[in-house]
């Protein structure tokens, strides 16, 4: 492992926790909240880019295990008024329901389709579901669910144990950041770990695995649980955010928004979807402040524009220009031979 | 008790209607029209403005509004679809681009707000309970489309080489037929017949331009637990779906309805992942 690129990497990864940590102390708060709450979204998005990008498996419910990871996180940590608990619950229950709704899609042996229809039906049950839980019939413990008006006054991330000694702004800003960096990290290791390639082979050919003695089946359903387990993770961060969550993170239009940034940042890649979560999410918090053009317009045709002309999004596309020009310089024949060959 | 059956009987019939479209186009084309929802939301829209621009409410209903989603899923089917054809799950992506991108335009034009077209028909009384007579109208509809859809597709020259082209493209453009302008008919009917679903279902749920996501889930999981078989498979689906949905309904309330339907989906599935269509014959369409 000792190599230069590994290297290279690992400092980066260190000045990237550095920058998070010390970054609040420069920047105004608008911008703290506005950069907390992209760390969630791209937690959000590793979620789908490893999911989608890595184990082929197109998931549509991503934002749905976001969503049951923020109302776990909400609901328990108004109960226990402790946030460490709660925010094993925010991520391990998300990853439940992923194993109970994943033994049913991947065990029947469903087509990529049919998991993209399930996922994007149980998503909208959820936002239907969740909206009419108005009525205070709908109570975990001492919390109300809300329906449509969701959740107000969510207890901030505390110290185990020390429920007085609670998050700030900044803190949740540092402590989102770091999650992301972790996430990135983690998943940076499980790809190049046993598990990974067999993803990886999976996604490429899964008959091949099967026939190399792999179950595809249990392969997709480990991956799909990581993914919902990391979705549940961004959720417990976004309910920290504004202290408050809501039905939205089961719409149609907030599950399109993962896709749409891990589609144009790069599908395959783990810093693509990251960046397209940082840079559509403030694109479309500019754009929702004015009035003349729907957002949905714009997402949706930028979206059918790249499924059409850039597929691969616009990392790939990026490294590729690089390394065609990088080959034409060492190699000026380089190119004509490739062609050829 | 007679109430109960029809509330049953309209809740199969509507679940056909607004799966038809749909099953059209990914039964005969394999194509996942993620933009359904907004296809059935464009046929009401065309249906209120028609209506209320002072156009005959059925003339609005069965006219005007199959003829503009129709022309709408030409528009689709050359600007889109035509170039994807064989790669599935990018169709499935860039209709579903689509289906954000209509709903932006629809809101743009027509606002982000309820409007309704009164239910034409009047109600009807058994036993004491009034309902509205308009329920028989859409159990009629449904049934006079599915069969004439079967008839065209198993009846007719242009059925045959609908089918044909499903099949085999290359065979038919050999003998002489543009296989290119068959998708795009087929792509077409599919849109009319959405069109024509969500103009019949406007009076009922009123017209909003995100209506679409009421629909699509329901009308995905009819067709898919349907399978190959377009027309038997979704209507055996929409029976027993809409059995499940309307006793779930009036045991609980709509949205367990909507609960219980995907659970018996997911469970139906896992024991026969082909859909219903694997229960019949090979040949049935």
């Amino acid at each position: 492992m000792a190599n230069p690129a590994f290297a290279l990497q690992a400092a980066a990864v260190v000045i990237a926790a550095i920058l998070i940590v010390v970054l609040p102390k420069f920047l105004e708060f608008d911008t703290i909240l506005q950069i907390s709450l992209n760390f969630a979204f791209a937690i959000l998005a590793l979620s789908v880019a490893f999911v989608w990008g890595y184990a082929g498996i197109f998931s549509f419910g991503q934002a749905a295990f976001f969503g049951i990871g923020g109302y776990a996180y909400a609901a328990a940590a108004i109960n226990l008024g402790d946030s460490t608990v709660a925010i094993a619950l925010g991520v391990l229950a998300p990853a439940a329901f992923a194993v109970v709704l994943g033994y049913f899609v991947f065990y029947a042996r469903l087509s990529s389709i049919y998991v993209a229809v399930i996922t994007l039906v149980v998503t909208l049950i959820l936002y239907k579901f969740m909206g009419q839980t108005a009525k205070p019939s709908y109570m975990v413990g001492k919390a109300m669910l809300g329906g449509y008006n969701g959740i107000p006054a969510i207890p901030p991330i505390n110290m185990p144990g020390r429920p007085d000694l609670y998050a700030g702004p900044n803190e949740i800003f540092v402590i989102a950041g770091l999650s992301a960096l972790a996430v990135y990290v983690a998943l940076r290791l499980l790809l190049r770990s046993r598990l990974g390639r067999i993803l990886v082979g999976m996604r490429e050919n899964e008959l091949r695995i099967e026939l190399l003695g792999f179950d595809a089946r249990f392969y997709k359903l480990v991956a799909f649980v990581i993914a919902a387990a990391i979705a549940g993770l961004g959720g417990v961060m976004y309910a920290n955010w504004n202290a408050f969550i809501d039905p939205h993170v089961f719409s149609l239009a907030f599950s399109a928004q993962p896709i749409i940034w891990t589609m144009i940042g790069g599908l395959g890649t783990l810093i693509g979807p990251i960046i397209g979560a940082f840079v559509l999410s403030t694109l479309s918090l500019e754009l929702g402040t004015q009035q003349t053009i729907d957002i949905n317009l714009i997402m949706g045709l930028v979206f059918t524009v790249f499924v059409l002309l850039v597929p691969q999004g616009i990392v790939p596309t990026v490294r590729k220009f690089w390394s065609d020009r990088a080959d034409a310089r060492t190699a000026p024949t380089g190119k004509e031979a490739k062609r050829h060959g | 008790m007679a109430i109960a059956a029809i509330q049953i009987l309209n809740t199969m019939a509507s679940l056909a209607l607004i799966s038809l479209g749909l099953a059209i186009i990914f039964g005969m084309m394999k194509v996942m029209n993620f933009a359904h929802g907004e296809l059935l939301m464009l046929g009401a829209y065309s249906a209120q403005f028609a209506n209320a621009s002072g156009i005959n409410i059925w003339v609005a209903m069965f006219v005007v509004a199959p003829l503009v989603v129709g022309t709408i899923g030409v528009m689709i089917e050359r600007l889109v679809i035509r170039h994807l054809y064989g790669r599935m799950m990018d169709t499935l992506l860039a209709t579903w681009g689509l289906s954000l991108f209509i709903t932006g335009a629809v809101t743009m034009t027509f606002g982000n707000i309820t409007r309704g077209i009164s239910t034409p028909l009047g109600s009807f009384e058994i036993g004491g309970i009034r309902d509205s007579s308009y329920k028989f109208l859409i159990i009629g509809v449904t049934i006079a489309l599915f069969a004439a859809i079967y008839l065209v597709l198993k009846h007719t020259k242009a059925g045959l080489i609908a089918r044909a082209t499903m099949d085999n493209p290359r065979q038919v453009a050999a003998m002489g037929v543009n296989p290119g302008a068959v998708y795009t008919a087929t792509f077409a009917i599919g849109a009319a017949v959405t069109g024509l679903a969500g103009a019949i279902m406007a009076p009922l749920t009123g017209v909003l331009p995100t209506m679409g996501a009421a629909y699509i889930g329901k009308a995905f999981i009819t067709v898919i637990c349907g399978g190959d078989a377009i027309f038997a498979g979704t209507a055996s689906a929409a029976v027993l779906f809409g059995v499940i949905n309307q006793a779930t309904t009036i045991m609980l309330t709509p949205e367990f309805g909507e609960v219980a339907l995907l659970l018996g989906a997911l469970l139906m599935l896992r024991l026969l992942p082909a859909g219903l269509s694997s229960l019949f014959p090979k040949r049935a369409i």
